[in-house]
């Protein structure tokens, strides 16, 4: 823990040299039927930056993930990954967009066919065809090594546990190396003493590789642990975004509230 | 872009207006529900055709998961085909003996029980059966893959789905089909001359002959060959069901049953359509 600290405090200014963000959305809205899930959303995120996306359950946090990475289509609004809008890109072109982005389920959503190694192996086997088969095999073992997995190589993913699930889908998010890795709630369902292996994990690659990091979930103590920035969703919008000291200090009743309850 | 083709953006488009939810229903709402749901079906159905077709026709190809499915389908489906024509062999001997015989044209026998098996019986059974059991597992399985966020999983790894798993499946069935019905047919031929020949001796030989006497390939082949067809139905609607599942254990049971039902509805309906089409090319 103290090392996951000294971590997240080097990441308090992540170095974005003046470049322009990563991710941009603008205005986002979208409902299903008439529930209004989100209502005129706006928020950045840089290269090197974790945004912890916070809210209660059913304020569409991970409606907002799926729609950044193109698994729906928001109303309203646009979202603009490396300047590029992902408005009205057709499938094959969103997934030219998609190889740069690392997306962790919220159950993982392993492929219960493949072993643990197939599954890491998979996005490698249909993007890095120009790798031999004793390539892929390596980087899927660093992949694995990397997230404490490597001992798992030939287990099915209905042999293993939740915690060790979200660590192989989080290999797999991480295998094209992406610049950009969204992670809905990684911690959910899990014991503290997991939480806090899967946070000093996300720490640990988010130093090393300085992705642009979204991560959605409704754990404050792991929002802080991880985050540069935190922004609060309630009915839709952003309630307050920026430090958890900027959210300790808001005078915003649903803000307290939410730091009283968590 | 899984579900919509164009993105609504900036200042160019208005916000939905709210249903109004204060409207009292009326009596005709059951029967809309209902017409509106046939209508919104069949768009959905040409939706995800046309996004498979599109997939289909665009690189990369997807030729380990294709040779994979033509295993499933195909190799995996011959016993139960086999066993199917076998049964209908057998019946077809018994029934068409004891009819010829009555109207004394026993002679007639191995003609009735050939075109019997490969026009009618053949090609439809082993359409039903290939709709039960591929229909069945393929619309369980991508439904079950939908549920779990699989599908979801896979597209966000930047891998299209509609090539990977529709139209890898689609294509095997369209493959397997008409040689699932061949084995079918040389099943049911084998199993009928053997009930016959428990009955009254005739070499293979000349049951081949006498079946086959006068017959063309166009006497056989485009009933084989319409299989396809059916190949399509049955993979279409399997892996659209399943693709488009909701809710649970409940909605996998749902894309399982819906599978095989319409399936095996379309595949009917389209025997129809396409046995007065061959009349015609082929008279």
């Amino acid at each position: 823990m103290a090392a996951a600290n000294d971590i997240a405090m080097k990441q308090e200014e992540p170095q974005h040299d003046g470049q322009a963000p990563v991710i941009v959305v603008e205005d986002l809205r979208k409902a299903f039927g008439i529930h209004k899930v989100l209502d005129g959303i706006n928020l950045s995120v840089n290269r090197g930056e974790t945004l912890a996306v916070l809210g209660r359950s059913g304020t569409g946090k991970s409606v907002l993930l799926r729609l950044i990475i193109g698994l729906e289509t928001p109303d309203f609004g646009s979202i603009r990954i490396h300047g590029q809008s992902i408005a009205g890109l057709a499938i094959d072109q969103m997934g030219e967009i998609r190889k740069k982005m690392g997306f962790l389920f919220q159950h993982a959503a392993l492929y219960d066919s493949l072993t643990v190694a197939g599954n890491v192996a998979f996005p490698l086997e249909h993007h890095r065809r120009e790798l031999s088969k004793s390539e892929r095999s390596d980087r899927v073992k660093q992949l694995l090594a990397e997230v404490g997995m490597e001992g798992n190589l030939e287990k099915m993913p209905s042999d293993i546990s939740g915690g060790m699930q979200k660590r192989v889908g989080l290999a797999r998010a991480l295998a094209l190396e992406p610049e950009i890795l969204l992670l809905d709630e990684p911690t959910a369902g899990l014991d503290p003493i997991s939480s806090g292996e899967i946070d000093d994990l996300i720490l640990k690659l988010q130093h090393e590789r300085q992705m642009a990091s979204i991560v959605v979930t409704h754990d404050l103590h792991s929002a802080k642990t991880i985050a540069n920035r935190l922004a609060l969703l309630d009915q839709g919008n952003v309630v307050i975004e920026g430090s958890f000291k900027d959210l300790q200090g808001s005078d915003v009743e649903f803000v307290k509230e939410f730091l009283k309850q968590s | 872009m899984s579900e919509h083709g164009v993105i609504a953006s900036g200042a160019f488009n208005p916000p939905i207006p709210e249903r109004r939810v204060d409207a009292a229903p009326s009596a005709a709402d059951p029967v809309t529900k209902l017409v509106n749901g046939f209508f919104e079906w069949f768009g959905d159905l040409g939706i995800f055709c046309w996004k498979v077709l599109r997939a289909a026709v665009t690189p990369p190809y997807e030729w380990r998961e294709l040779i994979r499915q033509l295993d499933e389908v195909g190799s995996k489906s011959f016993p139960l085909i086999a066993l199917a024509g076998a049964a209908i062999g057998v019946i077809i001997s018994l029934e068409a003996r004891y009819s010829l015989t009555r109207f004394g044209a026993k002679s007639m026998f191995p003609a009735t029980l050939v075109y019997s098996v490969i026009q009618v019986m053949g090609p439809i059974i082993t359409g039903l059966i290939v709709s039960g059991r591929v229909g069945a597992g393929m619309g369980a399985e991508l439904a079950s893959m939908k549920v779990s966020e699989q599908i979801d999983a896979i597209e966000a790894s930047a891998i299209n789905p509609y090539r990977l798993l529709a139209t890898t499946r689609i294509l095997a069935c369209i493959l397997m089909l008409p040689l699932l019905t061949l084995a079918t047919d040389a099943s049911g031929l084998l199993t009928g001359w053997f009930a016959q020949t428990l009955v009254e001796p005739l070499s293979f030989h000349q049951f081949i002959d006498a079946g086959f006497h006068g017959a063309t390939f166009s006497s056989f082949l485009p009933q084989t060959f319409k299989t396809a067809v059916y190949g399509l139905i049955i993979g279409t609607i399997a892996c659209f069901q399943g693709m488009r599942t909701r809710g649970g254990a409940e909605g996998v049971g749902r894309a399982a049953t819906n599978s095989v039902v319409i399936a095996s509805l379309f595949v009917i309906l389209a025997d129809v359509v396409l046995v007065k089409l061959i009349l015609v090319v082929f008279p």
